[in-house]
């Protein structure tokens, strides 16, 4: 177990705020604290430990997210990290800050729902239109133009929109 | 650049065959990437494969991990031959068409959805967290290829006809989803591994309901083809891997 001084908790909490605004490369409105994929942050004799966690397994943001921490936290002056992509417990979009659901909307991604279930195998969605904030919606495509979001129209505005998809 | 001996222990197997089935059928979608039949396909296609391939990244690592031979990610899915290959057979069929690629995911992703929500148990922890993650990504595979396959049946006759001739193509590959080995029945005692014939009811419900609205019926069990797990494969495998391997064989270690 990490024992820690006063001093190494104040270093802890400069890590994660450090660590915490780098930006999702894909999503560049929502940071990696918003999106919950910041996990944890240690300070111990090792150095500076920081564990982050892709939202899918094969996400192609996460060497650059990790590349990123490290230059934001030797430029603060706190040196190189050890940056580890933890898998357990799998990421879930119920780990999105309210903030950040807040500014994918303002920036025109619907935003995923609150502790949504899993989805039956013909299920059918209400997903709220983030121009116009109409229910009367429909999917374009299930896959969208990152893993983690599928293309939308909504009927009421007519305009089409990116939705974080729920899991 | 010469291929790698790996050392086998039951668990090293066992995930090695996850991670070849994972990656092969990856690798089938990715040769979609610029043909498929329209921009939405081209990504969802993309899509798919991009989440295999990560899923055959995690095991690659964690079966690297339990041969403890230094053996990374890279070493298992460029540097061994066809015969060292663990995958299902289904996986390595060649795309064919649409409606081929389409059904050749439902069989699998009807499979693998279940498979992965009951290793989400496994005694295995690194095995349980990919587990966790990779059962979301199959639930989404499922239901894009089942809405897919509903389509393409209760569609035009000629949508109709070739994904009737796609299932009765591939069903002789279904079988070894559900065969147990020595291996598989040792990673099954310790808790490690779940037992598969516990998933076919699962997967034959699943595949029912889809067939039903697609108006196909399941084809009649047959003959079936199997020994993939045993790396004994159709003659498609050694030409994919071909392509795959190319420019790591051709120039080892190469980085960019």
């Amino acid at each position: 177990m990490v024992s820690q001084a006063p001093d190494s908790a104040a270093l802890r909490d400069d890590v994660w705020r450090i660590a915490g605004a780098v930006q999702d490369p894909e999503i560049p409105v929502l940071t990696i604290a918003d999106l919950g994929v910041l996990r944890d942050v240690r300070v111990n004799d090792a150095g500076i430990e920081v564990d982050i966690t892709p939202t899918y397994c094969g996400c192609p943001a996460m060497t650059t997210i990790a590349l990123e921490i490290a230059i934001a936290l030797e430029r603060a002056g706190l040196g190189r990290p050890t940056v580890k992509t933890v898998l357990s417990p799998a990421w879930t979009t119920d780990w999105m800050s309210d903030e950040g659901r807040a500014k994918l909307k303002d920036y025109g991604i619907a935003p995923p729902p609150k502790g949504a279930g899993r989805r039956a195998l013909f299920g059918i969605e209400q997903v709220a239109c983030p121009h116009c904030g109409a229910t009367d919606t429909a999917p374009i495509a299930e896959f969208g133009s990152t893993a983690c979001k599928a293309l939308w129209r909504c009927n009421a505005c007519r305009e089409p929109f990116d939705y974080f998809k729920c899991h | 650049m010469t291929s790698i001996r790996v050392t086998e222990t039951p668990l090293v197997t066992y995930v090695l065959r996850r991670a070849d089935d994972a990656l092969v059928l990856g690798h089938r979608l990715s040769e979609w990437c610029g043909k498929a039949p329209v921009m939405e396909e081209e990504m969802a296609l993309a899509n798919m494969g991009l989440d295999l391939i990560g899923q055959a990244r995690a095991l690659y690592t964690y079966a690297g991990e339990a041969e403890a031979q230094g053996h990374d990610e890279d070493a298992f899915a460029y540097r061994r031959d066809e015969r060292a290959y663990r995958n299902l057979l289904l996986v390595e069929q060649p795309n064919g068409d649409f409606a081929l690629t389409m059904v050749r995911q439902l069989l699998y992703a009807a499979y693998a959805d279940p498979y992965w929500r009951a290793m989400m148990g496994s005694s295995d922890p690194t095995l349980a967290a990919i587990a966790a993650k990779a059962e979301k990504e199959m639930a989404y595979h499922l239901r894009h290829s089942a809405e897919w396959v509903v389509r393409l049946g209760d569609g035009t006759e000629e949508s109709r006809r070739r994904t009737g001739r796609a299932l009765a193509q591939l069903w002789p590959f279904t079988g070894e989803l559900f065969h147990t080995d020595e291996i598989e029945r040792e990673m099954i005692m310790s808790g490690v591994a779940v037992d598969p014939a516990t998933l076919r009811d699962t997967w034959c419900r699943t595949l029912i309901e889809v067939l039903d609205r697609a108006t196909l019926k399941i084809p009649e069990d047959g003959w079936m083809q199997s020994g993939g797990r045993g790396g004994r494969h159709s003659e498609h495998l050694g030409h994919l891997l071909a392509e795959l391997q190319y420019l790591q064989r051709t120039i080892p270690g190469a980085t960019w």
